[in-house]
């Protein structure tokens, strides 16, 4: 579905990614965890070129999105993105961060998108939000909310980057149970996340960065079990 | 009893002329009655009241029209992504550059005197070519800072915008502007209220606004005192008038603020 190759990206002199071949599979749940500064954020950030990666391809379904001439705003449309601070657009109220994007984009009518976006405030429990404004939330709501926002849009692929990173211990319970329920219904994902318990739960396959490599990779049984590389067992010997 | 009012005054005149001291009362009285009553003066104020609020309209949106567009232009510019840089967009943003650093760096009333004076020389018009003039200065200043309000709005914002498949117009539109006008309000409030008392300079072209009728009045009765006082009586009511707007305004759009 998202194929990867060569991918390297450097911030100036830093090279962040280097010479990252990797493939996401349709229904997979891809967790990619690691070390601060390892990378993986930026890799993400890569796969929806939030970040113009500095050399290497990327193509999503048979359209390769590095190459300029494709339209980015239509690749962007088919994979929903959540970030670690929600980024919920704090001049409109809930209603309107959902429907607004599926409005402009023409993908729904107003009336379609009021809809999709109660169903899915529905979904999340948060329908009497509808017309409140972020400030008024709370962080587990605005994270709810954002995944709903990205669902509106109805993505391919869901990209996560520490979602729960930014929560209070308390709400991210509520955060990953919406994604647990997401990743059931089939959702292809990528999740960056320090979660090991949601990786280990939910994820199909376990990616360990570090250096800007994938040093590692296995099923979330296998790699927390038996992890190889001597940076996998000291970064899990860790946090675990 | 405005007649009575009149003769009084008739009188009052009488005796200056006739070399008489005036007590205090008399004579303010009769210098305030010279400067707005007699020969219904006050009609003159209130025309270049009205013409000094058509300046400040003019020029406003001459200001806002040149300064939106110089901060989106300059931003745009600033935030294209490395190793993609347009030309044309280049090119706009040396073109805003020097406006901005020519405008803000000459005194305003010498740009005034360049409009009226060398470029406009034979224009009859003096009173547009004011507008014209102070709308071109007020512009550079709105653009520092509209492009401040641009950039104060947390990139998160417009990654959300873009990562949903919004393009960078509709981005800027319904997401980055009104957060950074919302930023921009009480910054952007001063610099109208300084605008609308800038508009005093364009008196100095001969344009036709409030202290040009004002001055006339002087002129003519010898007494500049009251109307100029006046005038700053009217100037004073009217930025609190606009003061008072500028916070009204403010409140209603810390709406999405409120928790």
């Amino acid at each position: 579905m998202i194929d990867v190759k060569n991918l390297s990206k450097s911030f100036g002199d830093h090279l962040v990614l280097d010479n990252i071949s990797e493939h996401i599979h349709p229904g997979e749940k891809v967790v990619v965890i690691g070390p601060s500064g390892s990378g993986k954020s930026t890799f993400l950030r890569c796969l929806n070129l939030l970040e113009t990666p500095s050399a290497g391809t990327i193509t999503f379904e048979n359209t390769v999105i590095t190459d300029p001439k494709t339209d980015i705003n239509a690749m962007r449309r088919q994979m929903g993105m959540v970030f670690q601070h929600f980024n919920l657009f704090a001049n409109m109220t809930i209603r309107k961060n959902i429907t607004l994007a599926p409005v402009r984009t023409k993908l729904m009518s107003q009336g379609e998108a009021d809809d999709t976006a109660t169903t899915l405030l529905k979904r999340v429990g948060l329908e009497d939000k509808a017309d409140a404004y972020p400030a008024q939330l709370s962080g587990g709501q605005k994270q709810r909310i954002a995944i709903v926002r990205a669902l509106a849009m109805k993505p391919k692929v869901m990209l996560f980057d520490e979602p729960t990173s930014a929560l209070d211990p308390e709400m991210v319970g509520e955060v990953l149970d919406v994604m647990k329920e997401l990743a059931h219904e089939g959702m292809t994902m990528v999740v960056v996340t320090h979660e090991m318990g949601f990786a280990r739960e939910v994820g199909s396959r376990v990616l360990f960065m570090d250096g800007g490599h994938i040093l590692e990779q296995n099923t979330p049984a296998e790699f927390f079990a038996n992890p190889k590389e001597p940076r996998t067992i000291e970064f899990l010997s860790k946090v675990l | 009893m405005p007649m009575d009012w009149a003769q009084y005054y008739a009188q009052l005149t009488e005796l200056a002329k006739a070399g008489e001291e005036l007590g205090f009362f008399d004579n303010f009285f009769r210098l305030f009655y010279q400067a707005f009553i007699e020969g219904e003066r006050w009609r003159l104020y209130l025309k270049g009241m009205g013409m000094t609020f058509q300046l400040t309209v003019i020029a406003l949106c001459i200001g806002i029209v040149l300064g939106v567009g110089v901060a989106v232009a300059r931003t745009a510019h600033d935030q294209q992504r490395p190793g993609k840089k347009s030309l044309l967009l280049g090119f706009f943003n040396g073109l805003c550059k020097a406006y901005t650093t020519v405008i803000r760096g000459t005194p305003m009333m010498v740009q005034l005197l360049i409009w009226g004076f060398v470029i406009f020389s034979s224009s009859r018009n003096k009173t547009m070519v004011g507008a014209l003039g102070i709308g071109i200065n007020s512009g550079a200043y709105v653009a520092e800072i509209v492009r401040g309000g641009l950039m104060s709005v947390d990139v998160g914002q417009s990654e959300a915008g873009r990562s949903l498949g919004l393009g960078y117009i509709d981005t800027m539109r319904f997401i980055i502007i009104p957060q950074a006008f919302k930023n921009i309000l009480p910054a952007l409030g001063n610099e109208f209220i300084t605008l609308f008392k800038d508009t005093s300079l364009v008196s100095a072209i001969g344009g036709a606004e409030l202290i040009y009728y004002a001055k006339a009045i002087g002129a003519k009765t010898y007494e500049p005192m009251f109307p100029y006082l006046g005038v700053a009586v009217m100037y004073l009511a009217a930025v609190m008038v606009l003061t008072w707007l500028q916070g009204k305004l403010e409140r209603r759009l810390r709406q999405s603020d409120r928790r």
